[in-house]
């Protein structure tokens, strides 16, 4: 996928532009919200089983290497393979040459964010394997040559017309507005695919250490016969998403689907332990994990290490007003909103990805509604301190802060300043209480009008007071 | 028998004044003094201070920030109490001991100065209990939580119940009271597009709560709200939550000029 962040700016305003996605947008946040907020309250103790996530989460990235082992361990004793890769490349290699192994033309494929992070598709295809999106979202956006715009639900910036449209192109059959009838359009496209394909790639949501195994949790059962119908299963996913026993999986899977859907629980969880054994009525032959590192590790033990407890719900997306206007393609790459804004400056540099963690306004929303507690705002803030130390942050900002702190520092100064700053709006204004256009200020009163200042700051009123001993 | 002034009813107050109140409208700062006295504190004003830090802190630059804070800290040494009008500033204060590593002597006293500093409704309600408000606002207000009052400090009941006292005032509750405004310090500038579709979803939410008068903790918001609900035409005035409960209406609200405060009354 092409990186757009450093667009951000010139996305966010197509995307303010757009009517449709707007409306998508507006509708959008009447859904998940609503259904999370309903959710938790009918489980008085969620905040508890938040502290106990965020704990545990905390135990296991301090002990990653050991639940990791563990996890390899297990995965070998019931007959699969683990295969750890450092980076994106290694992981698309890794896959390919699996493909190759079995000779695979076509892959079907369950909704892996990763796979998107490290650009899969793309790298297949380039070297002659078909993969098909099993996902409807997925799959959708994989016709229209799309890329997802939420991390659970993909195709969230389109509406019926488009996904008709797309179907109509692609599957060469009359057109219908019926959203029935298109789900079952695909599900008859899609069970063709399913059967005859050599290699199913699904993602995982939780990689169990205890027992080697790995979930995917879906509302759609795509997951399912992508994982058991090919003869060669390959779980991508990262190597965060360890936890040590099937019971703190089962904490996660409760917290997951609350804060992402506001379902108590997801409709398909679908769990994966190797190959299929000789008493099994079906599963694959060929069970793969392809563990992706992808600078993760490195965020262990710095500012960023809290990031790492992210589980993917997207509620922090889901509420956040910046990405409720502008929509996921706006941050121009794969993951959107404030996990994103996070994330997407390890992944792609903060050079091009210096946007995101500005375009906040730290009002704490999302890190209100985080299942794992992380305080994204927070972690923003570490983004643009390092701007900072680079000296990326913008010469207009430098300079701004620069002669600002001057004053700042200078209480007498400061005062000058406030008396003439005042003195001088206050001129603009005239008798009208306020200013509708103001030199250098054009992104506030291009929108708004700048309210006028009453007149004497307050400093000066309270020192004429105390002289005249009042 | 005489007896000594109990000390502890007479809290040194620091009033940290902000630079907005400061700058664009000092009677909320002189209403903010004189709640602190009805409530029977000594409020001085240091002369030390300037601002928070906030513009330095959201830019990344922690070295300036920490700067800053060492001089507010130094400004309010002494006062038992520093109460602002603001969330967004006093919660910018209680930021402060994350600029200093740990074996810092500054560390301890941006501790100790965070411990003693409170939004000005917060300070009445939880510290010092008081609830005589003696002020009459005759129209329906709604009240908007600003982000960093309401989920740093936990500020949302504090104003409502302050409110309640105030005579034919009545409160009706604004769809997303709790979400953001768009203003965001330098956001609201620096992506000025996306800013204005938030503060036009909020002055909908304003518009549509029926209120006639909207009402807030931090004036930054404030500005902003009011700025967007006069550039619509709107007749909504905005004012800061301390004029009401100090029964400061009688300057023109936020963006207003005189004549629109005559025809108002
Ligand atoms: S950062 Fe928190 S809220 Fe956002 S996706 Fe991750 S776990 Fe969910």
């Amino acid at each position: 996928m092409q990186i757009k962040s450093p667009q951000f700016k010139e996305n966010a305003r197509i995307a303010l532009h757009n009517v449709e996605l707007q409306e998508a947008l507006g509708q959008f946040k009447h859904g998940f919200p609503v259904n999370r907020a309903n959710a938790i309250k009918r489980l008085p103790e969620f905040d508890d089983l938040r502290d106990a996530g965020r704990d545990l989460k905390n135990h296991i990235i301090q002990n990653l290497d050991i639940y990791l082992e563990q996890f390899e361990s297990k995965v070998i004793e019931n007959g699969g393979h683990v295969h750890w890769c450092r980076t994106a490349e290694d992981a698309n290699k890794t896959i390919l040459d699996i493909c190759k192994q079995v000779d695979a033309k076509t892959v079907t494929k369950g909704k892996s964010m990763v796979s998107e992070e490290i650009n899969l598709n793309d790298y297949l295809e380039a070297n002659g394997v078909q993969p098909v999106e099993t996902d409807l979202g997925e799959y959708i956006l994989q016709l229209r040559g799309d890329h997802p715009s939420h991390i659970i639900a993909p195709a969230i910036h389109l509406n019926v017309e488009d996904v008709s449209e797309a179907f109509h192109t692609h599957h060469k059959r009359p057109k219908t507005g019926d959203p029935q009838a298109l789900m079952k359009e695909a599900r008859e496209v899609l069970r063709k695919q399913f059967v005859s394909a050599d290699v199913g790639i699904t993602g995982a949501n939780f990689l169990v250490a205890e027992t080697g195994s790995t979930i995917i949790v879906t509302n759609e059962g795509n997951g399912d016969l992508t994982q058991t119908l090919p003869k060669t299963h390959i779980v991508i996913t990262s190597i965060e998403k360890v936890v040590p026993t099937l019971e703190d999986m089962s904490l996660f899977l409760r917290l997951l689907a609350r804060s992402a859907t506001g379902q108590e629980f997801t409709v398909y969880n679908t769990l994966s332990s190797g190959p299929r054994r000789a008493e099994d009525q079906d599963g694959p032959e060929n069970f793969h994990v392809v563990l992706v590192d992808n600078g993760r590790s490195e965020m262990v033990g710095t500012e960023f290490q809290e990031m790492l407890r992210c589980i993917r719900c997207s509620s922090c997306m889901n509420h956040c007003p910046v990405y409720g206007a502008v929509g996921g393609h706006s941050y121009g790459w794969v993951y959107p909103g404030p996990m994103g804004s996070v994330l997407t400056p390890k992944m792609i540099g903060i050079d091009k990805a210096a946007h995101l963690p500005n375009a906040s306004t730290s009002c704490g929303k999302c890190e209100e509604v985080c299942p794992v507690r992380i305080p994204l705002p927070k972690m923003m803030r570490h983004w643009r301190e390092k701007e900072f130390e680079k000296h990326l942050t913008p010469k207009a900002v430098r300079f701004g802060i620069a002669g600002w702190a001057y004053f700042a520092k200078r209480p007498a100064l400061y005062r000058w300043l406030a008396r003439s700053s005042a003195w001088f709006m206050q001129k603009m204004a005239g008798k009208k209480g306020r200013i509708n256009k103001l030199p250098l200020a054009g992104g506030w009163t291009d929108w708004r009008d700048m309210p006028a200042p009453q007149g004497k700051t307050f400093m000066d009123q309270w020192q004429a007071k105390q002289k005249a001993g009042e | 028998m005489t007896t000594m002034p109990d000390q502890s009813n007479h809290p040194k107050v620091g009033l940290f004044v902000t630079c907005l109140a400061d700058m664009f409208r000092p009677s909320v700062a002189f209403a903010t003094v004189k709640l602190l006295e009805a409530a029977g504190c000594q409020v001085e004003v240091p002369e030390k201070q300037t601002c928070c830090g906030q513009p330095a802190y959201n830019s990344g630059d922690r070295a300036t920030t920490a700067e800053i804070a060492r001089q507010t800290i130094e400004a309010f040494d002494g006062y038992e109490y520093v109460v602002g009008p603001s969330g967004s500033c006093i919660g910018m204060l209680h930021y402060y001991p994350d600029l200093f590593e740990q074996n810092d002597p500054w560390k301890i006293r941006a501790l100790d100065l965070k411990a003693r500093a409170f939004e000005i409704t917060q300070f009445l309600t939880d510290i010092v209990n008081f609830d005589q408000i003696v002020a009459q606002y005759e129209g329906t207000i709604t009240y908007h939580d600003s982000c960093s009052g309401l989920r740093q400090l936990g500020v949302k009941q504090q104003p409502r119940q302050l409110l309640s006292k105030v005579d034919n005032l009545t409160l009706n509750e604004m769809e997303e009271a709790e979400t953001c405004c768009g203003f965001g310090g330098t956001f609201c500038v620096k992506y000025p597009d996306i800013s204005n579709r938030m503060v036009s979803n909020k002055t909908q939410y304003i518009s549509d709560s029926g209120a006639d008068t909207l009402v807030g903790g931090d004036l930054g918001c404030l500005l902003n709200m009011a700025g967007k609900l006069k550039r619509e035409g709107k007749s909504i005035q905005a004012r800061h939550v301390v004029e009401i409960l100090a029964g400061m209406t009688d300057t023109p609200a936020i963006g207003e000029a005189e004549y629109e405060l005559a025809k108002a009354l």
